[in-house]
């Protein structure tokens, strides 16, 4: 049996997964998360760990430096990786929606939206007919409505808290979201066995979860 | 765009230096060797093709192509792949002599890229196209030849994934009657969604087996037994068919000797259209992508206007170099260094060894600014130099 490398989330999706994933029972290292070593290696479980910013999971897994990632479908849609999606691990749910100050329209001369997902925004307003301008940001994007960058806003919403918070309101929503595990295409047959024996166990594991 | 510096290339492009261009070398004489061997004749075809004729056939996605435009403003393209060339090439002269043809090739394909590096956008191509024979005998021997041209370059580990597009429209077709339904479906494999293609069967209006048939049908990998569970979730004959060309071509690879390399992978849909029946990949440790892939394109020679039934495969050179990782330099160059006084010797000594098959570098002492930097790289070193005889380092 060949070692299984597996690419995990930094941050929000991270300690769900851990837990599904000892759930599921797998011996993962209690300090997996603090750890200041980026790759950790459970030889128990012929696994290797290493944690990368969420964006960055699906790309490790499209060039086969890792074998089997766990990425947000946000990501997925947004990076279009080459990839397996395998399995709906339905932990940390929250969806992709538009939103901006409440009661505006939008510029009808140039709309501009700000996002950290411009493939995604661009899609879902050229599916609606509609010709926006998209601009690309790295966070905080609630800010560019309040200070008057754009229009609309595309961002991830998982309880509307921070939304409210800043006085903006959803208009649309775009789609849910959940956490995926993703597969490397070349790994998905040439570690057929692994892999499959990993995703039986989760598969199981999330079934039995759902019966709860 | 901010003004380029001189040693900046376009994205995608890369340098073959010398010591890749030797195991390069070394990789593609193996695989030609190979094909050659098993009787296919090796052809070229121009770079620059009409985007019309060929970019249009080709199995390549319009936003990968790079285009230009002529003097009379016809666009052309860089070829994506050599399947297409091939084809005109056969279709409009080739096949009016023997058939089937066998034809090989390798040479550098083009495909743009979106994204970030660590993608090629020119890649040397090497494969095989079988035209004008329909037997399942064409498929397994296009496959056993892939079987024997990966082992030739040296590859130990690898695999291919065997599918059937007929068997995958025809379950398709038969539980949701509709041809845009079909195509639903098999754009999430085409992706390789599964998620998204179980959300997409539970969503359906169909009956709880139907849906149970199209979800078990994401499970259909591994060995040969996994066409027996195939023959359960399919009626009539259309399905039973393509089982049966799976079966016969494993059962030919067995007579080959090449079954071992050869799993099934039923859900495999390389591309969404292009080909016919057989489809297959191949894949290597160590590289995060298929190393090669090929099937049946019985469709592809009909629009040159000679339809014909062909079946190929083609590998990525550099995929195979980073699988083989780095070989071994085993010959190496004999230096000769010789003084302006010893010259003749020198040369007599260079060309007794060169006639002996040997490679010798003939170089002036004069011209060397540090000598043991210079012949570090060398095998061996002989020394004409000053009045005294030669001497062997």
């Amino acid at each position: 049996m060949s070692m299984l490398t597996i690419a995990m989330p930094k941050g929000r999706i991270f300690e769900e997964a851990a837990a599904l994933m000892q759930e599921a029972g797998y011996k993962l290292p209690p300090d997996l998360d603090e750890s200041r070593k980026l790759i950790i290696e459970v030889p128990e479980e012929n696994m290797r760990f290493f944690l990368a910013k969420p964006m960055d999971v699906a790309t490790y897994v499209e060039h086969g430096v890792a074998d089997v990632g766990i990425a947000g479908k946000d990501v997925l849609l947004e990076e279009e990786r080459d990839v397996y999606e395998l399995l709906d691990l339905k932990i940390s749910p929250c969806y992709l929606a538009v939103a901006g100050l409440p009661d505006t329209a939008l510029n009808e001369v140039a709309p501009k939206i700000a996002t950290k997902y411009p493939t995604v925004a661009s899609a879902y307003f050229r599916e609606k007919g509609e010709q926006v301008e998209i601009i690309k940001l790295n966070g905080s994007i609630e800010l560019a409505p309040l200070i008057g960058l754009s229009d609309r806003i595309v961002d991830i919403v998982s309880t509307g808290r921070t939304l409210r918070e800043n006085g903006l309101v959803e208009y649309e929503t775009i789609v849910g979201i959940t956490s995926r595990l993703i597969v490397n295409p070349v790994s998905y047959r040439m570690k057929n066995e692994e892999i499959s024996t990993f995703v039986n166990r989760l598969t199981d594991t999330i079934e039995e979860k759902a019966v709860r | 765009m901010s003004k380029l510096l001189m040693f900046e290339k376009p994205v995608g492009m890369r340098d073959t230096l010398p010591h890749i261009y030797e195991t390069k070398r070394k990789v593609k004489e193996a695989a030609e060797g190979a094909m050659r061997s098993w009787g296919y004749r090796f052809i070229e075809t121009p770079a620059l093709e009409y985007y019309e004729t060929v970019g249009d056939a080709s199995a390549i996605l319009d936003r990968q192509l790079f285009k230009l435009l002529d003097q009379q403003g016809n666009t052309l393209v860089l070829r994506p792949d050599m399947t297409a060339p091939i084809a005109r090439v056969a279709a409009a002269k080739l096949l009016k002599e023997r058939v089937p043809l066998r034809l090989a090739y390798s040479a550098s394909v083009y495909r743009a890229q979106q994204r970030e590096g660590g993608r090629a956008a020119e890649f040397e191509q090497i494969g095989v196209e079988m035209i004008g024979d329909e037997t399942m005998s064409a498929d397994a021997e296009v496959i056993a030849l892939l079987v024997s041209v990966m082992k030739e370059t040296g590859l130990e580990k690898f695999q291919l994934s065997l599918g059937h597009i007929r068997f995958t429209d025809e379950l398709f077709r038969q539980i949701l009657g509709t041809e845009e339904r079909s195509e639903q479906l098999r754009r999430f494999l085409y992706e390789k969604n599964y998620v998204g293609y179980r959300e997409h069967v539970k969503n359906l209006p169909l009956s709880s087996i139907d849906k149970q048939r199209l979800l078990q049908f994401l499970h259909l990998s591994g060995g040969i037994s996994c066409l027996d569970e195939a023959a359960k979730l399919i009626e009539g004959s259309a399905g039973a068919e393509a089982l049966d060309e799976l079966r016969t071509v494993f059962g030919r690879l067995q007579e080959y000797g090449v079954d071992q390399y050869v799993t099934f992978d039923l859900p495999l849909v390389s591309h969404m259209s292009y080909y016919t029946g057989l489809v297959f990949e191949v894949y290597a440790d160590g590289v995060g992508a298929p190393v090669g892939n090929g099937g049946r394109y019985d469709d592809l020679l009909g629009k040159f206007g000679h339809p014909a039934g062909a079946t190929g495969f083609g590998l990525r050179v550099d995929f195979l170099l980073e699988a083989l990782g780095q070989l071994e330099d085993e010959a190496g160059v004999h230096c000769v260094l010789f003084s302006n006084e010893r010259r003749v010797e020198a040369i007599a000594e260079a060309q007794k060894r060169r006639a002996a098959g040997e490679c010798v570098l003939l170089q002036d002492v004069a011209g060397v600014k540090d000598v043991d930097s210079f012949t570090e790289s060398c095998k061996s070193v002989t020394f004409f130099v000053g009045k005294s005889s030669g001497g062997n380092v």
